[in-house]
């Protein structure tokens, strides 16, 4: 028969399996959502936001910004999933919003985790 | 909720129910927040109350579909506004042209039906972009080109519909010229194929323009008769090369000429190029001074292009003072280097980087955010084109009540065949007081180039009245009879109440 301890101490490692397993588990949909928000990204956002000439979003950010923040959204690591949302729900200056039928929540879901991974 | 003009809240709430059995409730979208994803962020009357506005929106995935949408609209009489992918801002966006109406969003339905590349043509649905067909294109590698507008996530349909071109050649650039065949839901929920597409068991739906008897997809360009859900596209095959050279004449009697060369070169299939006139003294692309210039870009085979040029160049340096230039030969498909310098939707690649204009910039670091365009249709003589300056500068500041608006023209686009557009631009903003003043400026440059016989060939939804009235010939025949046909197509009035200038019965009576 095994000790009040020893049972104790299992518990405690289970716990701590099922932890990680669980942190894991969140980890990897976290990672899964950013690969799906890249594609998403890719179709949507990119065209404008991409580094490089040609697009007008990242252009009208480095006037904007004038390097104290990057232009390039991708490479930004301050932005937060709320203002994700509200940028391509709502748009701004010539940036019309993003209807449902364009990018659904679950979608806008995946790109805020690609761009704030 | 809002509710569509003369529609209890009681039928409102049942027609949405019929909608959701229809397409499923998650593409039925009435709450404000959603609802409000249909605005036109480009609206020049932006949060006052003349803006239109939808109710609501369904997104229908099939014409089936489509067809269950028009009939459950006709049994609640819920006035619908189709949009393909409603990116067609500074033209109305996904905002309706009747306030109220309940927004028929396309957009799901984007399927490339099919490219087929041996006979060079596309047969697609309304949710498809110039972006969607051309990535279908290219992972595919099809020998064929697409031709993009400015911003390439418009719909390939929706541009066409609205009267929308792009910069290759000719005819493609020309879209709605150069479609054939579509099918439309009618405004009762009756289903039409056009042209050869009538033909049961037929193949050439996409092979001939015309079929038998009379011929109505005009009837669907800037119409509202149907909601058009597939349309076939000719498609150019990808050319060997590409050339241009550049014709400059001193003042504005070499205008004349140039301008008849021009026609000559073009009308003789020469230059089939979308060409660019700049100078002048206009607002355009300008080159400065007093002369004119003008780029003619030629697609095809090397050796083929590079006679024609040499033909341009001979009926050019013909004009007294004119100087002509040649630019490099570009080979198709692209190098880097050249993808790099070249404007890319010459090449058929689709992108958004006119929105650079409406963008900050060192030059614009507080841009308006918006704009729309008067674009008026002028003959292609150098004699109009230099009277069109001189008008438009003569009133240039009396119309802008002596304020720097922001007002940018003309600029005069060449890529329509056989006549000239002298494009006024209008910055708008958020701001009412700004969009007011923008408002009366507008009005008035319609107003004093309809006198002199020049009128827009699209409009903005809020502009779409005042157009068609100076459409007016034999008191307004015109529209009359498109009221006749609209009444028998469309009995309700359901499809598009009010889209360029032709309303239903029900709404011309009130």
């Amino acid at each position: 028969m095994r000790s009040r301890g020893v049972v104790l101490i299992s518990a405690f490692a289970i716990g701590i399996v099922v932890a990680i397993l669980l942190f894991s588990s969140m980890a990897s949909a976290q990672t899964a959502a950013a690969e799906r928000g890249e594609a998403v990204y890719d179709h949507w956002c990119a065209p404008c936001h991409a580094a490089g000439p040609g697009h007008p979003g990242t252009q009208s950010l480095e006037v904007k910004y004038r390097g104290e923040l990057q232009a390039v959204l991708t490479e930004r690591d301050d932005l937060t999933s709320e203002f994700v949302r509200t940028m391509v729900r709502e748009g701004i200056l010539m940036m019309a919003p993003f209807r449902k039928t364009e990018v659904t929540d679950a979608e806008l879901d995946d790109i805020a985790a690609y761009l704030t991974e | 909720m809002a509710l569509p003009p003369n529609v209890s809240e009681r039928d409102f709430t049942r027609a949405l129910e019929q909608f959701s059995n229809i397409v499923g409730s998650e593409w039925v979208f009435s709450s404000d927040e959603d609802v409000a994803l249909y605005r036109d962020a480009y609206s020049i009357y932006w949060g006052e109350p003349e803006e239109r506005v939808a109710s609501g929106a369904v997104a229908p995935d099939t014409v089936e579909q489509v067809q269950a949408v028009v009939r459950a609209a006709n049994e609640f009489r819920i006035p619908l506004y189709p949009i393909s992918t409603g990116r067609n801002l500074a033209y109305g966006g996904s905002a309706p042209a009747y306030s109220g109406s309940v927004v028929l969003d396309l957009k799901r339905m984007n399927r490339v039906l099919e490219v087929n590349e041996r006979n060079a043509y596309a047969l697609v649905e309304p949710g498809v972009s110039y972006f969607d067909l051309y990535n279908h294109i290219e992972e595919r590698n099809l020998n064929v080109w697409i031709d993009p507008p400015d911003p390439g996530w418009g719909s390939v349909i929706g541009n066409a519909l609205d009267g929308g071109g792009g910069w290759t050649a000719y005819p493609y650039r020309d879209h709605f010229g150069a479609h054939c065949g579509m099918e439309v839901v009618l405004g009762d929920g009756d289903i039409v194929r056009t042209g050869m597409g009538a033909l049961p068991n037929g193949s050439t739906w996409q092979e001939n323009k015309w079929g038998y008897g009379p011929w109505v997809d005009g009837l669907f360009r800037q119409g509202n008769m149907g909601v058009v859900t597939k349309m076939g596209f000719w498609l150019m095959p990808k050319p060997e090369a590409y050339i241009s050279g550049t014709a400059q004449v001193p003042d504005d009697e070499g205008a004349v000429g140039l301008m008849d060369t021009l026609n000559h070169l073009e009308n003789l299939g020469i230059v089939n190029g979308s060409t660019q006139l700049g100078g002048g003294g206009a607002g355009g692309a300008g080159f400065g001074g007093g002369g004119w210039s003008l780029q003619v870009p030629i697609y095809g085979p090397e050796n083929v292009i590079r006679a024609q040029l040499d033909y341009c160049r001979q009926k050019f340096e013909a004009i007294e003072g004119c100087t002509f230039t040649e630019q490099p030969l570009v080979h198709i498909p692209l190098s880097a280097e050249d993808r790099a310098r070249v404007r890319l939707v010459n090449f058929g690649i689709p992108n958004l980087s006119t929105f650079a204009m409406l963008g900050r910039s060192p030059f614009q670091p507080n841009p308006a955010g918006g704009h729309i365009g008067f674009s008026p249709i002028v003959p292609r003589r150098g004699e109009d084109l230099v009277r069109f300056r001189n008008w438009y500068q003569a009133n240039a500041a009396e119309v802008s009540g002596g304020e720097n608006l922001g007002i940018i023209g003309p600029v005069f686009m060449t890529n329509w065949e056989r006549s000239l557009v002298g494009l006024i631009m209008f910055p708008i903003s958020k701001d009412p007081e700004h969009n007011s003043k923008i408002r009366d400026a507008f009005v008035r440059w319609v107003e004093l180039a309809a006198a002199e016989g020049w009128a827009e060939y699209r409009a903005p939804t809020i502009y779409q009245d005042l157009i068609a009235s100076t459409y007016n010939y034999n008191d307004n025949a015109l529209t009359r009879m498109r009221e006749k046909i609209k009444d028998a197509v469309d009995p309700n009035g359901i499809i598009s109440a009010g889209r360029y200038g032709v309303w239903p019965r029900h709404l011309r009576d009130a």
